[in-house]
């Protein structure tokens, strides 16, 4: 695994494409949102070169952080390789010029859309999510202004209703990604659609993690080794999803796996999710052989 | 055999030639320019540049070649590149009673001060497709009027000498402060009349012609009367600071609708027409009257009207009516999900087999 090292940036544009006005305005809201772990901090997201819902906030977040030293890794499903992750960290190699790798243990800012890497995250990392909806009580209310109010109360009656409902109807909480948690002790957050199998790796981890919904408007933030624990019940306590088979590529048996279909004939193969994660260990077993 | 989405950056790289080459299109053809869009398919530049709130027709014509002909991909690159400007400032308030008129009438009036300018419009031409414009066309050269130096007063502004019409507000608690800037502050519900207007100025034609047009079956009904739409330049000043008096730094095409709606009265105020006002840079009409009518349906709250009708609800209109917005969150279900549908699959998988097992067991 190699750094690609950091390059020249098109100089028609602002260091990351941002004007330092709007990287000040972030920041703040950035600082804000470290402040008050698991709250909604609104900012004046701006139009980004990519469309809103395809990680315009994340984009706007990393911009804002990024310094000319850092080291950029970009995942979108776990995956450094699938197109809008590519798409992502190139336009930060056109406008910030920045060094990036597919490494997680050399990267010093990771965006990620969907998941969390596999491997423990250090206190000299940032994680910066893509978010989507960032209101974990939007389906069960549209209303901004209603949901504004229930945290302000820590209303979260609705939340506990909802998971309850899901219990009494299927027998399990049926909500498989997006699972919401609460922080320290206080918001209810959505931590993006992760599967609800990444949930543990936010509760005390010694990164950074920065969230930033563009579309919405919205930055909040989890200061390293913050307590995020999942919703559950005492007689029905949050569970991670595993899987009967290990991954196929690399032996793992602690990661998430993705389904991929091999022929028309039902054949299925399961593989890491987390793409640097299997690649890594494949190499570690195969020089052990040697 | 597994393929992994290896590759990735070689097939998006290939993707994007052949999108060049599909917008080059047939190249025994004449390659499009950005003047000729800007001359002959003005009404999409002035709709991009609208949408896009970014005053450029040279941009706005060289986005909609880019996006090859798509109005909302255009709109989206001209509002990218307008996040890359910094901000000088706001320019003074434009003064649309001082239009040099291009277009102007009144539905509410036969005749009246400053008249009725038709002007360039599509209105009363039978719409039957013109093979003239097959081949080069060269038209007649149009007549035209002197232009008068008559006055063109605000027709609502005639109505409201006579006390028959509210008087223009924006509805909000600090009526006579500075008004907002959404681009500047993240949206906050509730919202005053001058934000809302600023959204919706910048916001999707079809969405606010279907809103707007709900009103009129119906869905909010305000019986609007088209009480005037003028079309044409004003002029827009800055005061620099170091300065300290205005200087006029070009002039740019508006159109601008204001409707005149019913009211009954209420206990403190007595019966008068209530207003709902539309603008939109460039010529673009149907635009400024739609807005007008969903400007007019948000004020409920403000005429104490009930709030029945999706027109009239604020955190409805205001969060759907952005098309970058709209068309980027609809667009993104095009990336992959597998790693949430994975999680779903799995728990899909699980509850039926336990319904399975559960079925045995009552057959047992």
């Amino acid at each position: 695994m190699s750094i690609e090292p950091a390059g020249c940036r098109d100089s028609g544009y602002n260091f990351a494409y941002l004007n330092e006005q709007t990287k000040k305005m972030i920041r703040r809201a950035l600082l804000k949102a470290v402040a008050i772990p698991g709250y909604q901090v609104p900012f004046a997201s701006r139009e980004m070169p990519m469309p809103y819902g395809w990680g315009t906030g994340g984009v706007q977040v990393t911009a804002s952080i990024l310094t000319p030293e850092d080291v950029l890794k970009v995942i979108d499903q776990g995956a450094d390789d699938t197109t809008n992750a590519v798409s992502i960290r190139k336009f930060f190699r056109r406008t910030a010029g920045v060094a990036t790798t597919e490494a997680t243990a050399q990267a010093t800012v990771i965006q990620t859309r969907h998941r969390i890497p596999e491997r423990a995250l250090g206190p000299d990392q940032i994680l910066v999510y893509q978010v989507p909806i960032p209101e974990p009580l939007r389906f069960l209310e549209p209303r901004e202004t209603e949901t504004r109010k229930m945290h302000a109360f820590e209303d979260y009656g609705l939340m506990h209703v909802k998971l309850y409902e899901d219990i009494s109807q299927h027998g399990h909480i049926a909500t498989t990604y997006a699972y919401p948690v609460k922080v320290e002790g206080r918001y209810v957050m959505d931590p993006s659609p992760t599967p609800k199998f990444d949930n543990p790796k936010m509760d005390n981890c010694a990164a950074l993690q920065l969230f930033g919904a563009g579309r919405e408007k919205r930055i909040y933030a989890l200061p390293p080794f913050t307590s995020v624990v999942s919703l559950d019940f005492e007689d029905h306590p949050f569970q991670v999803q595993a899987w009967e088979h290990p991954c196929e590529l690399c032996g793992a048996r602690d990661s998430y796996l993705d389904e991929v279909i091999i022929d028309d004939k039902g054949g299925r193969m399961f593989v890491c999710s987390d793409t640097d994660y299997c690649a890594s260990r494949r190499m570690a077993a195969s020089e052990a052989a040697e | 055999m597994y393929v992994a989405v290896k590759g990735g950056e070689r097939a998006i790289d290939n993707a994007h030639r052949l999108l060049a080459e599909k917008r080059r299109g047939n190249r025994s053809l004449a390659d499009i320019t950005p003047e000729q869009i800007s001359e002959q398919l003005a009404l999409g530049v002035d709709r991009v540049m609208s949408e896009g709130s970014l005053y450029d027709r040279g941009l706005a014509a060289l986005a909609i070649k880019q996006a090859r002909g798509d109005m909302i991909e255009a709109v989206f690159l001209v509002r990218a590149s307008r996040t890359t400007l910094a901000r000088f400032g706001y320019s003074v308030a434009i003064d649309t009673g001082a239009m040099e008129i291009s277009r102007r009438i009144s539905a509410t009036f036969k005749d009246l001060p400053g008249g009725q300018v038709l002007g360039p419009t599509f209105d009363y031409t039978h719409r039957l497709l013109d093979c003239g414009l097959e081949t080069d066309s060269s038209p007649e050269p149009a007549a035209m009027a002197p232009v008068s130096d008559e006055a063109t007063p605000h027709v609502l502004g005639l109505l409201d000498k006579q006390g028959l019409i509210e008087p223009a507000s924006s509805g909000g608690a600090q009526a006579e402060s500075e008004p907002g800037d959404m681009t500047r502050d993240p949206l906050s519900f509730p919202v005053d009349r001058d934000v809302r207007l600023q959204m919706l100025a910048r916001g999707d034609e079809g969405f606010l012609l279907a809103l707007g047009y709900s009103t009129q079956r119906g869905y909010a009904r305000n019986h609007p009367f088209a009480g005037e739409i003028r079309v044409g330049m004003v002029e827009v000043c800055f005061v620099p600071e170091e300065l300290g008096f205005a200087v006029c730094i070009g002039d740019i095409e508006i159109t601008e609708c204001e409707m005149v709606n019913q009211f009954k009265g209420s206990k403190s105020a007595p019966p008068q027409f209530t207003r709902g006002y539309g603008i939109s840079f460039g010529h673009c009409e149907r635009k400024a009257m739609s807005m007008a009518q969903v400007d007019r349906a948000l004020r409920a709250g403000e005429l104490d009207e009930d709030r029945t009708a999706p027109a009239q609800d604020e955190e409805f209109v205001l969060s759907h009516c952005d098309n970058v917005q709209a068309t980027g969150f609809v667009e993104h279900l095009k990336l992959p999900h597998y790693v949430d549908f994975q999680s779903e699959l799995e728990l899909v998988r699980r509850m039926r087999r336990e319904q399975g097992a559960d079925r045995q067991e009552a057959a047992e």
